[in-house]
């Protein structure tokens, strides 16, 4: 910024014209006195405004600079030693059956876990919409039940139990495929039916498996039963590991699960029954559907608990309480999750005939999951809002790279047809279509 | 050079001009159908030295006279070409350390050994444990192993099998027992899409090592609703192996196969058999002796007709074949020599019904030219609709001589009075009755 002594200086100290903006201008005091409005400076030959512009255009590009090599340079006046690092949370009360004290109503939330949910919600929330986009270009198939509203039921669940525990649910599936360990990649992959996918392209939407999560079952009902063997299992072998099977509200009125109630609690199996109560039955609602909506009662000789399926502290501390119980080798125990999903039961299904926009739009703005927790978090000072962005930011970047590979990976080949039928088998041939085509089949 | 009974054979070779010998058929009961006056007083195989009868009768010289009577009188009245002198002692061909061992303790004996040699495998089902099986099959498991690994269920099908079906996914080695198959179809859903389809949906990921045993098909007067055989819809599914044994070695060896295997396997046994004692083999009775899943057996060698069944029908083609000895049309066994032109019998027992063993009845269809597939379950869209199916399609169609004919159930569901349910199942009449109608003889 220094000049010479050029015959600019001599024009520029007649007309007091600033350097930056050419605008014409009082001429200010010498070095040591106060640049003030209107007045330019004798050292420097800027005024006041052009100050101020190049301030601002040099922070911007030191801040772009940062953001494009990566580094997480936060170029805010506020430090990371402004955050609170825990805060206390006052969450609703839970409805007891056949329980002498419910969870607790005082939880404990540290800066960490609460970006850990956030993150996890909001990458949650932007697969779903982006599985929603990627269906109307009908590059996704079939089925498609998606899961966004209901974030807080899978990440509550997670955070309360460890990976080496189990978990199984119906065919609304995809956000915990994603808590077990699926990838948003392999998830997207597999909507779009290609190899890269989770179940290598061959299970779909509602076909999805990883470590101690099994699936993903398109028969409602089914995979209760499914989920107390597996808890069976557990108890068989020892480990102190449970199981949490999930159902809907239109599943809890299916017989099977009955028997596994009567089952379960004969044998005092340590699985943990959740409903997941969202209102509608694909098109029923509750109350044309069942006869006793407290379906956290319906287990008459099973413990139950009603929990607040909206806000991810009430599913996590509900949770583990319901962990605890199962692991104290007392036996079942029933949740309901009172929740709501914002999409209709599948991508067929608008969802606004048998229930109204407003309705949809009442809870999105009262009982949003992620801006629930997003408000406490900010109210609480245990994050600012350009670092929610920020996560917002790479949470949008990972989807598109996803959805990127989902929609660029190739399909599977036409050689893993008959492939995977058994398991350890050796290989056998399979019928195609005529006799002369005869396909071969490998484990 | 097969063992007679020395004075009947003096009586033939004076009655009639000297022949060629023909050892006695494998089964004596033939008798049954030409003097029906005589009690058919078993049902077991042929080659049982000394038979014990399912109703508990022993085995009294009164009917070994009666029975010699009866076949002196047949030789009289056939005036036919000696068929076989008729012997007290059967032809033994097995190893001297064999025993006689009915289905039950077969399976019972499976069950123990893999028990015992796996931790993971366990049995549940309604009355497996205190009751000791409904059919008793499971006699003395719970006694041994206790509450963990035999465990009684509440009359809840769709439950307990889904429940074995999750033990299954999450590493155990369940073994669910169907009080009879007719009760499986309130879990088909289970069996199929929770088991069934699982390694396939999830690319291999998911095992489901189980097996689902019970008894299938028609017992004795147990009318419509507890009569029928679900060989044909299980195996129509793919991701199952669908397992039908006959007798002891096959049921010991079979299950011992399927509760080893990783996939999930439908063993159908058969009510009617679980009393039937049949010899096994030293080898048969050893701790490792399994038989591999997907391989037919030649139980009767042949080279004129071959009959494909699985399960109890196996036994009525071998009595079919023992009758058709003696009414002249021989059987040859391969040691002997004979001038004269013989029909003879070839036998399938299939064992396996998915993944079904193509090949043996193909190799067998390729010596003999002609078929009949024998079955209990109904006509329509069968086991042995599919074996015409797969000859059809395959290049045993070529050496066929006469269309391929199924003997199966009638397509009614199952009366009770005893005389309609006789006549709705396959009988040995029926048998011959295709046979001779296939061979145009």
């Amino acid at each position: 910024m220094c000049f010479s002594q050029t015959p600019e200086k001599k024009r520029w100290q007649q007309r007091w014209f600033c350097r930056y903006c050419r605008q014409r201008r009082r001429r200010a005091a010498p070095e040591g006195q106060r640049l003030t409005e209107g007045r330019i400076c004798a050292v420097q030959g800027l005024c006041w405004a052009s100050l101020g512009k190049m301030l601002t255009n040099i922070s911007n590009v030191l801040r772009a600079c940062a953001q494009r090599n990566g580094a997480a340079a936060v170029v805010s006046a506020r430090t990371y030693a402004d955050f609170t690092n825990e805060a206390t949370f006052e969450i609703k009360k839970c409805d007891t059956f056949k329980l002498d004290e419910g969870p607790a109503t005082q939880v404990v939330m540290t800066r960490d876990e609460g970006l850990q949910y956030y993150r996890t919600m909001q990458t949650m929330r932007r697969m779903e919409l982006k599985a929603d986009q990627l269906y109307k270009q009908k590059i996704i198939r079939g089925f498609c039940h998606l899961y966004d509203g209901q974030e807080a039921c899978a990440v509550g669940i997670e955070a309360a139990i460890n990976l080496s525990d189990h978990l199984i649910t119906a065919y609304r599936a995809h956000g915990y495929t994603y808590t077990r360990g699926g990838t948003v990649k392999k998830i997207m992959a597999e909507l779009t039916g290609r190899r890269g996918g989770i179940a290598k392209g061959k299970g779909g939407s509602m076909h999805m498996y990883c470590k101690h999560f099994y699936g993903g079952n398109g028969i409602v009902g089914a995979q209760v039963p499914l989920g107390a063997g597996v808890a069976l299992a557990c108890k068989y072998q020892g480990n102190s590991e449970l199981c949490v099977c999930l159902y809907g509200d239109g599943a809890a009125n299916q017989g099977q699960i009955f028997e596994t109630y009567n089952m379960a609690a004969l044998w005092k199996l340590p699985v943990i029954f959740i409903c997941e109560n969202n209102g509608y039955g694909m098109g029923t609602s509750v109350e044309r559907a069942a006869a006793s909506t407290d379906y956290f009662k319906r287990g008459e000789f099973i413990p139950g608990v009603r929990v607040d399926g909206m806000d991810v502290l009430c599913v996590r501390e509900a949770s583990r309480f319901a962990a605890d119980y199962c692991r104290s080798g007392k036996g079942p125990i029933l949740m309901e999750l009172q929740t709501y999903r914002y999409h209709g039961h599948s991508m067929s299904d608008p969802g606004v005939s048998y229930r109204t926009r407003e309705e949809i739009q009442e809870v999105r703005s009262k009982s949003d999951p992620i801006s629930m927790l997003k408000d406490r978090m900010l109210s609480n000072n245990m994050a600012s809002v350009e670092e929610l962005k920020e996560i917002d930011v790479e949470v949008r970047k990972e989807i598109e790279d996803a959805a990127q590979f989902a929609t660029t990976d190739p399909e599977p080949p036409l050689e893993d047809l008959c492939n995977h039928i058994f398991h350890n088998n050796p290989p056998l041939e399979v019928r195609g279509t005529n006799p002369w085509s005869k396909l071969k089949s490998v484990s | 050079m097969l063992p007679y009974s020395g004075s009947v054979s003096l009586v033939s070779s004076f009655l009639f001009p000297p022949l060629q010998f023909v050892p006695p058929p494998n089964r004596s009961d033939w008798l049954c159908v030409v003097t029906p006056s005589v009690r058919r007083v078993t049902r077991s195989s042929d080659w049982s030295k000394s038979r014990r009868f399912p109703t508990g009768l022993a085995h009294s010289p009164a009917e070994d006279s009666l029975k010699m009577a009866a076949s002196l009188r047949c030789f009289l009245r056939s005036g036919k070409k000696a068929v076989s002198a008729l012997g007290q002692r059967e032809f033994h061909r097995s190893a001297p350390a064999a025993a006689q061992v009915t289905v039950r303790d077969a399976l019972n004996q499976a069950m123990d050994e893999e028990l015992e040699r796996d931790e993971r495998v366990f049995l549940l089902g309604e009355e497996v444990a205190q009751y000791d099986g409904a059919y008793k099959v499971s006699r003395g498991l719970w006694k041994k192993y206790g509450d963990k690994r035999i465990i009684d269920t509440p009359i809840s099908e769709m439950g307990f099998a889904g429940i074995a079906v999750g033990a299954a996914m999450a590493g155990l080695r369940p073994i669910c027992e169907f009080m009879t198959f007719n009760f499986s179809m309130q879990a088909i859903d289970q069996v199929i899409n929770s088991a069934a389809k699982t390694c396939y949906m999830s690319a291999g990921l998911q095992a489901v090592p189980i097996v689902f045993r019970g008894p299938n098909g028609a017992s004795a007067g147990v009318a419509a609703q507890h009569s029928q055989c679900f060989a044909a819809w299980y195996a129509h599914c793919p991701g199952l192996k669908v397992v039908s044994p006959w007798n002891s070695e096959d049921a010991k060896g079979l299950l011992k196969s399927s509760i080893r295997d990783d996939n999930p396997v439908v063993f159908l046994e058969n009510e009617l058999l679980y009393g039937v004692p049949f010899e096994m083999s030293e080898e048969a009775q050893s701790k490792d002796f399994t038989i591999p899943i997907g391989k037919a057996k030649v139980e009767r060698a042949g080279s004129h007709i071959t009959l494909v069944s699985h399960s109890r029908y196996v036994g009525h083609c071998l009595d079919a074949a023992a009758v058709l000895a003696k009414e002249g049309i021989e059987c040859e066994l391969k040691l002997s020599r004979s001038p004269l032109p013989v029909v003879v019998l070839q036998v399938i027992n299939l064992r396996t019904i998915r993944p079904m063993d193509v090949e043996s009845i193909e190799a067998s269809v390729m010596k003999t030219n002609h078929l009949v597939t024998v079955e209990g379950g109904w006509p329509q869209f069968g086991v042995g609709a599919e074996i015409c199916a797969r000859i059809m399609e395959g290049s045993a169609f070529n050496y066929l001589d006469s269309p391929v004919t199924r003997v199966t159930g009638v397509d009614i569901p199952m009366p009770y009075a005893k005389i309609l349910e006789d006549h709705s199942l396959p009988q040995i009449k029926d048998i011959i009755f295709s046979v001779k109608k296939t061979l145009n003889v």
